[in-house]
């Protein structure tokens, strides 16, 4: 099989971080860990081409790298396109990821990359590719080379890769049917008993894991202080101007409410399939706290109620969706000075 | 996501839903117990009034939880 590699300046040899400007460079053999891969690989497998380049020239001229790489990769006429593995280095592996997506997407042809959970690629990239989990630890090379020589391989014959359990790569989230042999209860019942004596067992069902978020500090005085009301359970007003969808949405409103002190449910809709809606149309207030927030800002317990509220509908939203619409609410409440922001969900 | 986002963003953010165990489990790090999934911060229940002091007290917790390093 005909492999083309990508490293970056520090496994492409160039160098460590003081070499991380450093522009792509185009070898005609396997470089560091590409020899291993060969072995790993096989059958005669060879790099026929191993492209470096410096974790940050390829963060700053993605694009660039990209096309220089598909090109490459094409004129090689390689079957296979491995790209680290990157460990936890976080540059390296958003490009790996990247580059894998682009042959991958313009080529078609297999591709497989390395990385430890914790590497920012892999959010970003789980879903497309085959990531191998690679560990944090650099002397895991061979292990982490042997587990993606193992799915390159099957890729390229055209097979299905079995689970990622069974194959060591990051969970991409994908459903499979499968034939088992007993029902669902009969299981269940065996993961019970499982449980309640403390003995191995295997979920079906893993949650999606979630990065813990270190909470921003406090506000310290919120007499000072400008608090937003952002909410997901769909309110907007009536005649609902920015079309918003009652099932998932992929957009968010910003509603003027600088001069309202109370909401009135005749002044507003509510897009969202999720729960019963009618007592929040009664009274909007029930979502969206405008009238007691309005009164403690008279008060002085909060400096200004900012004059906006934010609504989207939070029903039936794929996770990569919501977190596009949670960062352009945060950009925007951002760059209005917003301090703090109470969230209501449904 | 939303919270986490913001949070990410460096707002802090007090998040008020009848669900608390989701918002925990995506990592919001201030959850305020709603009245119920319908109606996060009012009850169809109460009188008029009994209504708007249970909104003040979930909002002045909220409010509470902004002030509160955790």
């Amino acid at each position: 099989m005909k492999v083309v590699h990508y490293l970056n300046q520090f496994f492409g040899g160039l160098g460590a971080e003081e070499q991380a400007g450093i522009g792509p460079e185009v070898r005609g053999e396997a470089v560091g860990p590409g020899r291993l891969l060969e072995q790993v690989l096989g059958d005669g497998s060879t790099v026929v081409k191993t492209i470096i380049c410096g974790d940050n020239y390829a963060a700053e001229n993605l694009e660039s790298v990209m096309e220089l790489v598909v090109n490459e990769v094409r004129e090689s006429g390689a079957e296979l396109f491995v790209a680290g593995p990157c460990f936890v280095a976080g540059r390296y592996g958003v490009a790996a990821g990247a580059l894998c997506a682009a042959v991958q997407a313009e080529l078609g042809i297999p591709v497989v990359t390395g990385m430890g959970v914790e590497n920012p690629g892999v959010d970003l990239y789980r879903q497309e590719l085959y990531i191998v989990d690679s560990g944090e630890n650099v002397a895991e090379m061979r292990d982490a080379l042997t587990k993606m020589a193992a799915i390159a391989k099957v890729t390229a014959s055209g097979e299905d890769v079995g689970r990622p359990v069974e194959w060591g790569y990051i969970p991409r989230g994908i459903m499979r049917d499968e034939i088992v042999e007993e029902t669902a209860a009969v299981r269940l019942a065996k993961i019970i008993v499982a449980k309640t004596l403390g003995q191995l067992y295997e979920t079906e069902l893993t949650q999606t894991g979630f990065e813990p978020i270190p909470a921003p500090p406090a506000v310290a005085d919120l007499s000072n202080a400008t608090v937003a009301i952002v909410t997901d359970g769909g309110l907007v007003p009536a005649g609902n101007p920015d079309n918003m969808p009652a099932i998932a949405s992929t957009i968010w409103g910003s509603y003027d409410i600088a001069t309202v002190d109370d909401l009135e449910g005749e002044d507003y809709e509510v897009y969202h399939r999720g729960y019963d809606n009618r007592h929040v149309l009664n009274d909007p207030d029930r979502l969206v706290p405008v009238d007691v927030l309005k009164e403690l800002e008279k008060a002085g317990e909060v400096g200004k109620v900012y004059e906006q509220f934010l609504s989207m509908t939070g029903l039936a939203n794929p996770l990569a969706n919501s977190r596009r619409i949670g960062q352009e609410i945060a950009e925007n409440l951002k760059s209005a000075g917003v301090d703090a922001v109470i969230l209501t969900s449904t | 996501m939303i919270a986490t986002e913001l949070e990410k963003a460096g707002i802090p953010v007090a998040q008020v839903t009848a669900v608390t165990p989701v918002a925990k489990m995506v990592g919001s790090n201030r959850v305020i117990q709603g009245k119920g999934i319908v109606y996060p911060l009012g009850d169809a229940e109460l009188g008029a009034e009994e209504e708007k002091d249970l909104r003040r007290s979930i909002v002045r917790q909220a409010l509470e939880a902004l002030k509160t390093e955790v």
